[in-house]
């Protein structure tokens, strides 16, 4: 299982890693989606089968699949590949190099100070129902909310 | 050798027959529209046309594997082995008989559902890829179609779930050992099953993503040879695993008096549906593509929500 769970997590570090420096938008959408898939591996091996399912089946599979969606109606073609290539010069990534080389050096430091024998407890659907619908209830009820609302405005804007 | 749930032996024969009857399937099909259309269809080749099948496989093997230059390489060839590879997962966690089965999974439901919505990415991609006005036609329609029936797919299992008080498709079949099985409480839910199935797996009627007479062939216009068979097959494939999962879901899976052995009955009930499938297309017209959509939204998916809220009352009650 460590394996599997260093195995997902390089995939989903690389994957996301050519998300950004790939220029091709399609290749640079499937590279999300892997990476998407890989970390629902890393929850399943983490003991989160359900959570693993829905990052697959919510993120995976709805929310890319309407990018993809998306990108086949905006037509890009070849001047798109030259204008992020453009974007992708070296001095851009200096600045974000370093920032986020600060805060790989105080991850490590964190992760460095606990103890390693993390005892996976898995987190089956029942347990999962039982707190959303029992102390969180009232974080899904405005969530629900919030999402009513954006179908509200989502069918008045097409209405238009 | 005995065969036992996650063996090498029984993973390898679960392969290998769904992989045989999907191809056996072209075969079957065309003789079955031929008896419901009153024509014979193909009995050349064998005996009363039974080696049809080879006959369609040397050919698709032997043509040219053709990748148009104006075509996007990477995708064009990923996306028939992305509907080969998720349909043939989904069969993981389906229960075939009591010691036949690849894993017994606390998820299986779930898992079913996640692999159907990456199945969407392969017409996407195989239609977007090809560069071509009436394969992105064909996936622009693919996409809506196979977003908007996942919807009520799911919905319309979430009744059998609540009646069984699990996502394991072991147990849910355990369950209807105790009491009924589940097409009797969850008959609406049946329905829209068996629709959004149809749907999902873009067969006739709901094949409007690759409608032949609008759209030449849709997302695989630009596809030959062995690419073009996977994207084929991958239908039959879809056609199998939609037929064996209203078997488990609804209809008891393996469950069957005892004169007969659990897979046998397994395997009569999916071929019920297999041919009911093949039937719904030598009947059905297909319908616009709008008249599909506006179907999905306003008639399933109110329908499948009432039928959740009703089965969740009277289990409460």
């Amino acid at each position: 299982m460590t394996t599997l769970f260093y195995l997902a997590g390089a995939i989903a570090v690389i994957s996301t890693f050519a998300v950004i420096v790939q220029t091709n938008i399609v290749h640079a959408l499937l590279y999300l989606i892997l990476s998407l898939l890989s970390v629902a591996v890393v929850f399943y091996v983490l003991g989160a089968p359900f959570a693993a399912v829905l990052e697959a089946i919510v993120y995976a599979g709805a929310i890319m699949v309407l990018f993809l969606f998306v990108i086949m109606m905006l037509n890009l073609g070849q001047h798109t590949r030259e204008q992020e290539r453009g974007w992708l010069a070296a001095r851009v990534f200096v600045a974000p190099a370093i920032m986020a080389a600060i805060l790989l050096g105080q991850l490590l430091n964190v992760i460095g100070q606990l103890s390693h024998d993390v005892e996976v407890t898995r987190v089956g659907v029942f347990e999962v129902s039982a707190l959303l619908f029992g102390p969180y209830v009232l974080a899904v009820e405005l969530a629900s909310i919030l999402l009513l609302a954006g179908l509200v405005a989502a069918y008045h804007l097409a209405k238009k | 050798m005995s065969l036992e749930v996650g063996s090498g032996l029984t993973i390898g024969l679960i392969l290998l027959v769904v992989i045989v009857v999907a191809a056996l399937l072209i075969t079957v099909e065309r003789r079955l529209l031929g008896f419901w259309q009153e024509r014979l269809g193909p009995n050349r080749v064998g005996w009363f046309g039974s080696l049809q099948v080879v006959a369609d496989m040397i050919k698709i093997f032997t043509k040219e594997d053709w990748v148009p230059p104006f075509a996007d390489k990477v995708s064009f060839v990923v996306a028939p082995a992305i509907i080969m590879t998720v349909i043939l997962l989904s069969f993981a966690v389906v229960p075939f008989a009591p010691n036949i089965g690849v894993v017994d999974s606390n998820i299986g439901v779930l898992f079913i559902l996640a692999m159907a919505s990456l199945g969407a990415y392969s017409v996407m991609l195989g239609g977007l890829s090809s560069d071509n006005k009436y394969a992105l036609l064909g996936a622009l329609r693919a996409a809506a179609q196979m977003v908007s029936y996942e919807v009520f797919m799911g919905i319309s299992l979430l009744g059998v779930v609540a009646l069984s008080g699990s996502f394991n498709l072991r147990e849910i079949v355990a369950a209807q050992e105790e009491g009924m099985w589940f097409v009797i409480p969850q008959f609406i839910g049946f329905v829209i099953f068996l629709i959004a199935g149809v749907a999902e797996s873009h067969r006739l009627p709901f094949d409007i993503p690759e409608a032949e007479q609008e759209i030449c062939a849709g997302y695989h216009t630009e596809y030959s040879g062995m690419k073009f068979g996977m994207f084929f097959v991958g239908e039959y494939l879809g056609l199998v695993l939609v037929s064996s999962l209203i078997t488990v879901l609804f209809f008891g899976g393996w469950l069957g008096p005892a004169f007969l052995p659990p897979i046998v009955w397994f395997a009569l009930k999916s071929g019920v549906f297999i041919a009911f499938f093949i039937l719904l297309r030598a009947a059905i017209p297909r319908p616009r593509y709008d008249q599909l959509m506006s179907y999905g939204w306003l008639f399933l998916l109110p329908l499948s929500l009432i039928n959740l809220l009703v089965t969740g009352v009277i289990i409460l009650l």
